[in-house]
């Protein structure tokens, strides 16, 4: 019978202890332990998650590379299609211009030569008529004693003048 | 009602562990290993020719009983033991203080108080009257049992607060030593009998309780199957122990019930009314329930460790019975003997935790239970 009854002694002595091992417990051991736990799962909680965010903008950045790198790609063809046009198109107007210019200058060349040529013939034409004047007064001067000879000659000029 | 149906399940658990264990146990006696059970047979032989005449119940009971002293030994006729002190307050002399070495083993008188050899206080001191009757004293004395009460708190606060340090240091450290064998057992309480039991909320004001008891019962369970000094004493298969830490669940249970759970008590709804009036049948159903838990809670840890012990017990003594009667018989019967108390030994060692977990499932049930809200009821 002695065996199923609780012995006051032990009670006392279970109680007084069994409180203080559960206030020790309680506030040196599973605060810290319980805390430390639940820090722990929440550090490696959001470690993984900021390894997945790390990731998925490595991803987005790696996209965003490729989309920039052939963006430039694009950009360098375009630079470059429209560098050779302008090459091109440089290359067409100098030469139209250099052709209008020498065409111009050759044009200028020709009006000038022609000019020269007319004020030339001009002056030869003036100077022409100043010799015959000259010659015609010499010839007249020595020709002019014979009357004969005076009208045969103004008949030959005038025949010569109506040939002209 | 889900953790209700399964606390009547728990008990055939315990019954289907038991009896698959013992079917192991006789496996484990047909192949025992002959070279192990011969050594311990030679101890068992000289322990058997100094004992004169060999009693059971006596050898059980001095052990799984509190005592005055530690005894360790008994070499021929003298007892080794470690002498306790003795605190008794006497309302007819007063308080008294003294070792129990005094008491040399309960065979002598000291101070008027004498250690009961037989009747209603066996093994308990008693103060001696004029008349020569038996008085018991309030009796306060540091037992075997409360020493062993003290040396495991001790142990459980050096284990605790030494890994509760590692914590507190540096807690994205990884667990190591001590901590490791630890974190597992107590992430286990925590998620898988207070989390489901209490609910998500509030199980973590209890934590610190269910964890507490769970730890306590475990290793003192341990301790108890340690054969020699700072274990082998029966602390929880001691109904004192196990009563306060019961009264503990009861009284948080009670502090922690909700508004419901005092209504439910009293006036339970959708129960017909015949069975509240006039005669409040499940009124004093329900409020029986309320005491019945942590009686049961009390007697079945007391009963499963003291069970094992007195078991484990007697599979040894059968060796001295058998040699009393002739001394080849005790060394047959030690091959089965050492072979079962040695199966019984790894069967406590499941009983241990089995007993811890079932005690903290429960408490943290009654706990659930009592801060249940029954808003679905109309």
């Amino acid at each position: 019978m002695g065996l199923v009854m609780p012995e006051f002694g032990l009670f006392f002595w279970m109680l007084l202890s069994f409180s203080i091992l559960l206030f020790l417990l309680k506030r040196f051991a599973w605060g810290p332990i319980l805390k430390g736990l639940a820090d722990r799962e929440m550090s490696i909680e959001e470690a993984l998650k900021s390894a997945e965010n790390a990731k998925e903008e490595m991803l987005n950045l790696q996209a965003g590379n490729e989309k920039i790198l052939k963006k430039a790609i694009f950009e360098r063809e375009t630079i470059v299609k429209e560098a050779r046009e302008l090459k091109e198109s440089i290359i067409r107007d100098a030469r139209n211009e250099a052709t209008i210019e020498a065409n111009k200058v050759m044009d200028h060349a020709r009006a000038s030569i022609e000019r020269e040529r007319i004020a030339a013939i001009s002056e030869i034409k003036s100077l022409i008529a100043n010799f015959s004047v000259e010659i015609a007064e010499r010839i007249l001067q020595e020709k002019l004693a014979d009357e004969s000879k005076q009208k045969e000659l103004i008949q030959n000029y005038i025949d010569q003048i109506n040939l002209n | 009602m889900r953790y209700r149906q399964f606390t009547t399940f728990v008990p055939q658990i315990n019954a289907m562990i038991r009896f698959f264990t013992s079917l192991l146990l006789v496996l484990f006696a047909l192949t025992a290993s002959p070279n192990l059970l011969k050594a311990n047979e030679e101890h068992e032989l000289s322990d058997s020719v100094s004992t004169k005449k060999f009693n059971t119940g006596d050898l059980i009971f001095n052990h799984i009983k509190d005592s005055y002293e530690w005894h360790i030994a008994t070499v021929g006729h003298t007892h080794i033991s470690i002498p306790l002190p003795v605190m008794v307050y006497s309302q007819h002399s007063g308080f008294h203080c003294f070792m129990s070495g005094k008491l040399h083993h309960g065979t002598e008188s000291f101070d008027g108080f004498r250690i009961a050899a037989e009747g209603k206080y066996q093994r308990k001191l008693v103060e001696i009257m004029a008349d020569g009757t038996e008085v018991r004293p309030w009796d306060f004395s540091i037992t075997k049992n409360v020493t062993s009460l003290f040396i495991s708190i001790l142990l459980i606060l050096i284990i605790f607060l030494s890994v509760a340090k590692r914590y507190r240091d540096n807690f994205a450290r990884a667990p190591k030593g001590l901590q490791s064998w630890l974190e597992p057992v107590v992430i286990f309480i925590c998620d898988d009998i207070a989390k489901p039991s209490i609910g998500k909320e509030k199980y973590q004001r209890y934590l610190p309780f269910l964890l507490t008891i769970f730890f306590f019962i475990f290793i003192n369970n341990l301790m108890g199957l340690v054969p020699f000094f700072p274990g082998g004493a029966n602390l929880t298969g001691d109904i004192s122990v196990t009563l306060v830490l019961a009264l503990f669940t009861f009284v948080i249970t009670s502090f922690s019930g909700s508004r419901d759970y005092w209504v439910h008590l009293v006036n339970a709804p959708g129960i017909p009314l015949w069975l509240k009036l006039p005669l409040p049948l499940m009124p004093i159903v329900e409020i029986m329930g309320v005491f019945i838990k942590p009686f049961v809670l009390t007697i079945r840890l007391f009963a499963n460790i003291t069970a094992g012990h007195i078991v484990a017990l007697g599979f040894y003594s059968l060796i001295f019975i058998f040699a009393e009667k002739s001394i080849i018989a005790g060394y047959g019967i030690s091959v089965l003997s050492i072979a079962f108390t040695v199966f019984m030994g790894i069967l406590e060692l499941l009983v241990a935790f089995i007993q811890a977990y079932v005690f903290t499932l429960l408490s943290a049930l009654y706990i659930g239970l009592a801060l249940e809200k029954h808003e679905h009821h109309a």
